[in-house]
């Protein structure tokens, strides 16, 4: 199943975040200017404080900025109510935690159908567009198990699923391999990389280079700013001549 | 990398001429490190003259076709069981620049740091698509050209990490200094320093 629509999924234009005021303020984010296309895969690096996890809720809609502008398909979050804020991010947005934020006492299918339930649609629609995101995230046998019953990247791949069900245009994954092992969190990567190839817009904040090396992009935040980006644009053969090889 | 130990072990599958030699090792490396034609008729005149190689002749369309010996085996199976010698690492240019770097006044070493880091990131952005791509294929022959592209991402994450930690490392010395330079007086003396003169001008 693909995802189509405008080609930039995510924009933030001049975004600054400032906690507190006065004399302790502490800016998370300066005017940071950042956009996600259709299909790509962006992937945000930085120590610990440079503003990553900031970008991410601000993209999502869990926070707003101080000041400047975040749109999501074009749609202004600033312009919207707390209401049509959370139908957007039902319907738009998709988030991985890295503690997955599952309900305990939900199947699989029961977690990952719950925001399309919450948004109105029918249980048996709610139901079967969860079995096709489980199949999306290799994991359409465990439809029926409850939380306790799964490994943790079992557990990772259903929170993916939550974030992917009904097509989402966005999707944010916050250090999603965290509690996992590097072979799970490799699986968790191919994943994300599926929806890009798929033509959603992805954006991964995390800590570990060798995930970030699955983005399209690296953005690497600095102070609350971007300070740099990395593209993937060398043919890998030239690349083995120049490191001598 | 033992160009020598390597032919050795192609000829001990079979009898094979200098072309063929250096096909079949760059097929099964991924053709990672290219061999120069030169440098294998040269190990292979080497090879001989040691009694590792004998010269089988020609097979008749211009080809001297080489074999092992006895001697020869030996000396595959002695590398393969031999872990490879680190008592001579490699020329690590990196860290040469960051060692030299940090010693000099006016270099902004953070600011070498990152040229490297988006260098490397981006190096491990090309290996980690050639992965992809190579394991999509799942052709067996790749699986040396895989084993190569595992290495050369564990290699280049490791640079990765490591200039994280000269970060952290340069950061943290710059606090201690600047914690330092807030403790002196306008003198230039700390305030360690001062404390005992102040305590004798009150006297």
């Amino acid at each position: 199943m693909s995802v189509r629509g405008p080609q930039q999924v995510l924009e933030l234009a001049k975004v600054s975040r400032t906690f507190g005021e006065g004399a302790t303020a502490v800016a998370a984010l300066r005017e940071v200017n950042l956009t996600v296309s259709a299909g790509e895969f962006v992937a945000v690096m930085g120590p610990s404080g440079s503003g990553k996890s900031s970008l991410l809720a601000l993209a999502g809609g869990l926070d707003r900025p101080t000041s400047g502008g975040v749109f999501v398909e074009s749609t202004p979050l600033g312009g919207l109510g707390l209401n049509e804020l959370a139908r957007l991010r039902r319907r738009a947005v998709g988030y991985v935690f890295q503690d997955f934020n599952l309900v305990p006492t939900l199947t699989a299918a029961e977690n990952v159908a719950l925001p399309l339930e919450l948004d109105g649609a029918a249980a048996r629609k709610a139901q079967r567009q969860a079995l096709n995101a489980l199949r999306q995230v290799g994991i359409p046998e465990l439809a029926d198990r409850f939380m306790d019953q799964m490994s943790g990247g079992q557990q990772q791949r259903v929170a993916i699923a939550r974030a992917i069900v009904g097509d989402r245009r966005l999707i944010l994954a916050d250090e999603p391999t965290g509690a996992l092992d590097s072979t799970t969190g490799q699986g968790v990567m191919e994943v994300l990389r599926s929806r890009a190839d798929a033509g959603a817009a992805v954006m991964l904040v995390t800590h570990e280079a060798r995930h970030a090396a699955w983005a399209d992009r690296v953005v690497f935040l600095r102070d609350g700013r971007i300070v740099d980006q990395a593209a993937a644009m060398h043919d890998p053969a030239m690349l083995l001549a120049q490191a001598g090889y | 990398m033992s160009i020598r130990h390597s032919l050795l072990a192609l000829l001990q599958d079979q009898p094979r001429y200098g072309y063929q030699l250096r096909v079949e090792f760059e097929n099964r490396t991924g053709a990672t490190w290219p061999l120069n034609i030169g440098q294998v008729y040269t190990t292979l005149d080497r090879l001989e003259r040691d009694g590792l190689v004998s010269n089988d002749g020609g097979d008749g369309e211009g080809h001297v076709v080489y074999s092992i010996t006895p001697a020869g085996k030996a000396a595959v199976q002695g590398w393969f069981a031999a872990p490879v010698e680190r008592n001579n690492p490699p020329r690590n240019e990196l860290a040469i620049k960051l060692a030299l770097a940090v010693t000099l006044p006016g270099v902004d070493v953070q600011a070498i740091i990152q040229a490297q880091r988006v260098a490397s990131i981006r190096a491990l952005q090309d290996y980690t698509k050639a992965r992809r791509d190579t394991a999509a294929n799942q052709r067996s022959a790749d699986t040396a050209w895989l084993l190569v592209l595992d290495s050369l991402i564990f290699q280049t994450e490791a640079e990765v990490r490591w200039l994280d930690l000269c970060e952290a490392r340069m950061v943290q010395q710059a606090q201690s200094a600047n914690q330092a330079a807030a403790r002196k007086t306008s003198n230039g003396v700390t305030v360690e320093e001062a404390a005992p003169l102040i305590a004798d001008s009150r006297r």
